[in-house]
């Protein structure tokens, strides 16, 4: 579904991603670990199109996407939900829902998407004339992936759904997530929590300092000893 | 004790503040009538906190805070605006044509106030420089009237037009910047303008300015009386009232709002930033070319020294003492800091001191503006019924 042939971004001087290759096959989960700084983030929003790749190429569906704008790239199916809960905090929950279903045109649909994305995560609904900025970090983060799922994507990209958030809070979104993902729509997943999210894929790929060192299915992963000593903290 | 601590304190650095001003005797009263009114308000916080006067002192905050959420309210209630636009009608009938002169100032400045709402309230991006699209009205209609003879009316239009290329050309430069950088740049932005003018003699006639600018017709009316001004004033200032509502509650509005908030999500939620961030520059420029074509036609003269960088921070001042993205709290704004430093004409010299004293109290005591705006009012009630009711329609 979604290909990245040997990536290269720069932050500056910085060479943030220094050839990045990976794939996301269509009904999968697939998600990335690494320790911080290792160009996660960078890789995300290089396939949001925020970040320009200055060399190398991102296809969709054997489309070359790299060279559009963000909005043409959420148009095609691809939406994310980035770092640290992210909402529109002066808005409120519902606007914030309307606010993922921007490019769309379809009212009706878009109000269906609405209670869809309420029954998934039911206390949106009871918060849903409150401004997003009183919302607690496990219901923003709820509510950041509510928003996504908006706009309808075939793929979504997830950085760090569990930073920061109570395990009790961090099982129920991956209930959610879990449930996203049998109705069809890819997840692409960042993680440093990597017991999380080796758990939950199933495919995975290790990244350092820009690079993809290792990909493989989770359970060969888990046993490899460099990631169980690097990521498992065993 | 240690609020009583301070009052000493807070004496001598008044004291110290006035010394260069007002000689040393008179800033060691100036520093003791400080430490007096300082010593009055702590003590009487600290009996309205916990002593005998904390039921009234209560009782009067829930009096005023309801009557202030009332006006909020009624500013956005459509009833009352037929009334005020008789009051409105009415007005230069019951004043003499030096005030009648102060209005038409005010709503110029009403209409550059709203313009830069729409960047800095709508779409969050800080423009200190926004004085140069004003000048870039006011110079295309001085130099096409006074070069071509171009009237009024189709300056409008190019003036409008020529500022929100400007807004756009301004606009290019800055779309990856954020916060500070875009201040800063802005700011540059408003001095080139400046500076251009000010030197490019064989075009602007640098420093002199342009001398006798043409004056509207309406037919075969020639608008110079005052209120004449007035009503032309009037009719732009609710036409820009009504487009700048329109495009506040209009997929553009939302998508500026979504800018406002995190540019970043906005554009992972497929929001075009490039667009979205040019058309508010386009959009709040346009505002300021009106005022600026108005503005030369009402003084037939204009100059460099119009449009100095402190009138691009008068014109935030008022966006910001009214209320960030409220039009009726921008039109406050605008109102008070026009009327108001003509009413105290008398202490010209304590101005700048005045309004500097204004805005640092009205961040401390009300940073979200005179009247807040309608989305953002609310703020963390969280089980208020009505918001329930406004949800479920």
């Amino acid at each position: 579904m979604l290909e990245l042939r040997d990536i290269h971004f720069y932050y500056g001087h910085i060479h943030a991603l220094q050839g990045v290759s990976l794939e996301v096959r269509s009904g999968q989960v697939v998600c990335l670990i690494g320790s911080n700084g290792a160009g996660k983030s960078s890789t995300l929003m290089a396939i949001c199109g925020v970040n320009a790749v200055t060399r190398g190429e991102i296809l969709l569906e054997g489309e070359a996407i790299h060279a559009r704008e963000p909005d043409e790239i959420v148009k095609r199916g691809i939406c994310q939900v980035p770092e640290g809960r992210r909402i529109f905090p002066q808005l409120t929950v519902l606007e914030n829902l309307e606010m993922g279903a921007f490019l769309r045109n379809d009212a009706s649909g878009v109000k269906e998407d609405i209670d869809y994305a309420c029954s998934l995560f039911p206390v949106l609904h009871e918060r849903r004339a409150q401004k997003g900025g009183t919302l607690s970090g496990g219901e923003q983060q709820m509510l950041a992936i509510a928003r996504a799922l908006m706009s309808k994507p075939r793929l979504l990209l997830l950085d760090e759904p569990s930073l920061g958030l109570a395990p009790r809070i961090i099982e129920t979104i991956f209930e959610v997530l879990a449930r996203i993902r049998d109705e069809g729509t890819g997840i692409f997943l960042v993680e440093q929590n990597a017991h999380l999210a080796l758990n939950f894929s199933d495919w995975a790929y290790v990244m350092e300092t820009g690079r993809i060192i290792m990909g493989d299915e989770p359970g060969v992963l888990r046993d490899s000893p460099a990631v169980r000593e690097a990521y498992l903290g065993e | 004790m240690s609020a009583y601590a301070r009052v000493p304190l807070i004496g001598l650095w008044f004291a110290f503040l006035a010394l260069p001003l007002a000689g040393w005797k008179n800033s060691l009263w100036i520093g003791l009538g400080c430490a007096a009114v300082v010593f009055v308000v702590s003590a009487t916080r600290a009996s309205v906190q916990s002593g005998a006067l904390a039921g009234p002192a209560d009782q009067i905050k829930k009096r005023f805070t309801s009557a202030w959420r009332f006006i909020e309210e009624k500013s956005y209630d459509k009833r009352y605006f037929s009334i005020l636009l008789l009051l409105i009608i009415a007005l230069p009938w019951m004043l003499d044509r030096y005030s009648t002169d102060v209005l038409v100032i005010t709503g110029i400045y009403i209409m550059l106030a709203l313009g830069l709402n729409v960047v800095v309230g709508f779409a969050g991006l800080l423009d200190l420089g926004y004085v140069a699209f004003y000048a870039v009205g006011a110079y295309s209609y001085a130099l096409l009237n006074s070069w071509y003879g171009l009237s009024f009316w189709p300056a409008l239009g190019v003036g409008v037009a020529s500022s929100a290329l400007f807004g756009v050309i301004l606009g290019i430069p800055v779309l990856r910047l954020r916060g500070d950088y875009l201040a800063i740049v802005t700011l540059g932005f408003g001095e080139i303008i400046r500076l251009v003018l000010n030197n490019w003699d064989n075009v602007t006639q640098g420093p002199n300015g342009i001398l006798g600018i043409g004056r509207p017709y309406l037919g075969e009316m020639r608008l110079y009386k005052p209120m004449h001004f007035y009503y032309l004033v009037v009719i732009l200032c609710i036409v820009t009232i009504f487009i700048v509502n329109r495009l506040d509650k209009s997929r553009l509005g939302r998508a500026w709002a979504a800018m406002r908030e995190d540019e970043t999500v906005a554009e992972c939620t497929g929001i075009n930033i490039v667009y979205t961030k040019l058309s508010a520059f386009a959009f709040g420029a346009a505002w300021a070319g009106f005022g600026g074509v108005v503005f030369s036609a009402k003084q037939t003269f204009i100059s460099p020294e119009s449009f100095t960088f402190f009138e691009s921070v008068i014109i935030l001042c008022m966006v910001v003492l009214g209320g960030m993205a409220s039009i009726p709290g921008v039109m406050l704004g605008a109102f008070i800091l026009t009327v108001l430093p003509e009413a105290l004409r008398e202490l010209t010299l304590f101005r700048p001191m005045l309004l500097g004293g204004a805005m640092v109290l009205m961040m401390v005591l009300r940073p979200q503006g005179l009247l807040q705006a309608k989305g953002q009012r609310h703020h963390l009630e969280r089980d208020e019924p009505k918001s329930e009711a406004e949800a479920g329609k």
